[in-house]
């Protein structure tokens, strides 16, 4: 995966607040997301590659071995059509 | 309050219908038969109460339906509050009253998400069910959703009339570059239960439908989504329906009638409030129509103490009630209903119903007959 990733057309990540969690809203449908899926997602901006989301949450989390777990993340929701990479 | 054993159930899924006026007639509408005579439609103030109450509560996904949608002029109006509000809102559209420049405005007051319906994958069969001359209108649209940088959704309901032409209909769909494509078979409800002998496609038919929709969405992986939604009626199963009551879904009817699915109002012997005198906070936690089959306590047996029942709620509360004559028994679709027999009637019903039967179609006038 090379290029900057980016949320897909008609993909909406926000936090709702009657749910206290982070949701990904897509035509018709939801899924409610943990806080690590959230915490990836914000990232997925159109301003940075895998790597530069790796790093900026690297430097979120110092100290925390992260890259096996963004990076499974990032191919789990670029399959299940949430992003794309551009 | 909440129902003994689950978590609190929130209106995750508004369903805003704005208007029972529509300029087509299709004989599968699912609007009451009687929606000529509920004429009282909530004015712009009421309804943007509705979507910030609604949106308090959680609700997430709005749909906008009807009637056709676009005959309300203050849509722009609503799509802007919700898309302030947090909503993500889908139109559900015939494509009349909608042109291009309109689609614009609704993209540009942060409209999400588009879904066009056809009646046929040609002018002839399509205009003959809609009742008026629309085919060419929604190409137009569909080209337009398009161009104004949605995904194109089509929804073609399916019936006997129409199922044969499965190929044509997707290849319509390719050649519009459709992105998203439902068949959704007829649900018998409102019109389509009037007409359902007419509508019930045979299983021949359903089964060539299904090889010709599998074979499409091989053929177009990648490029084309193919959803195909067979009648509930051929299952042995009942359906989730609305996710169980009052679980996750609130319509509000065009007159303000809250209700836990868009049949709902033709039970008897409920009530169900209105939003111009109750709030939705009330309505969704305390109403006695919304915690009427809510949970499982209301459950009859084979329901009761069946081992699937939180799987399925006990599948439809409106289609136990047109199918037994009373709403809290288990959707005969389930094989283990004692009614079951009832849907088998009805499918041998529809396959000796001569085509030449005629459609009653959704319009005024049979409307007067009808609930007369």
């Amino acid at each position: 995966m090379s290029g900057t990733v980016r949320l897909a057309p008609g993909y909406r990540f926000q936090w709702e607040p009657a749910q206290d969690c982070h949701v990904l809203l897509y035509p018709e449908g939801m899924v409610k997301l943990n806080a690590p899926a959230a915490a990836i997602l914000e990232h997925c901006d159109g301003s940075r590659d895998a790597a530069g989301i790796l790093a900026a949450l690297q430097a979120r989390f110092p100290g925390v071995e992260l890259a096996d777990d963004v990076h499974r993340f990032l191919e789990v929701a670029h399959e299940r059509g949430w992003l794309r990479t551009v | 309050m909440s129902v003994a054993g689950c978590a609190p159930s929130r209106p995750l899924w508004l369903l805003a219908e704005l208007t029972y006026a529509c300029p087509l007639q299709c004989p599968y509408c699912s609007n009451p038969l009687d929606y000529g005579q509920i004429k009282d439609e909530l004015d712009t103030a009421t309804w943007l109460r509705v979507l910030r109450e609604a949106r308090a509560l959680g609700a997430a996904q709005l749909g906008l339906s009807g009637g056709e949608p676009a005959t309300r002029p203050d849509l722009e109006v609503l799509v802007a509050e919700a898309r302030r509000l947090g909503y993500y809102s889908n139109l559900i559209t015939s494509g009349i009253g909608l042109d291009a420049e309109r689609i614009g405005r609704l993209r540009a007051a942060g409209l999400d998400h588009i879904q066009v319906s056809f009646q046929a994958s040609g002018a002839e069969l399509n205009d003959h069910l809609a009742g008026t001359r629309a085919f060419q209108h929604k190409l137009d649209i569909a080209r337009a959703v398009k161009a104004a940088g949605y995904p194109m959704v089509l929804c073609f309901v399916l019936h006997r009339d129409n199922i044969d032409d499965m190929d044509a209909v997707l290849a319509l769909a390719a050649e519009l570059q459709a992105d998203y494509v439902e068949l959704a078979t007829a649900q018998y409800y409102g019109w389509a239960w009037v007409n359902r002998d007419r509508l019930m496609p045979s299983r021949e038919q359903l089964a060539r439908g299904e090889a010709v929709a599998h074979a499409w969405q091989a053929r177009l992986q990648g490029r084309m989504k193919i959803y195909y939604v067979v009648p509930d009626y051929y299952e042995t199963r009942p359906k989730a329906c609305m996710n169980g009551w009052g679980s996750i879904f609130l319509t509000i009817a065009p007159d303000g009638t809250a209700l836990p699915c868009h049949s709902a109002r033709s039970l008897p012997g409920l009530s169900f409030p209105n939003v111009r005198e109750h709030g939705i906070d009330w309505i969704w936690n305390e109403s006695p129509g919304f915690n009427r089959f809510r949970g499982f306590e209301w459950m009859r047996e084979p329901c009761r103490s069946c081992d699937e029942k939180e799987r399925d709620f006990g599948g439809c509360r409106c289609q136990a009630y047109l199918l037994t004559g009373d709403a809290s028994q288990a959707d005969p679709v389930c094989d283990k209903s004692p009614h079951h027999g009832r849907v088998l009637a009805a499918i041998e019903a529809a396959a000796s119903t001569p085509s030449e039967k005629p459609l009653i179609f959704r319009n005024p006038r049979n409307a007067r007959t009808l609930s007369g």
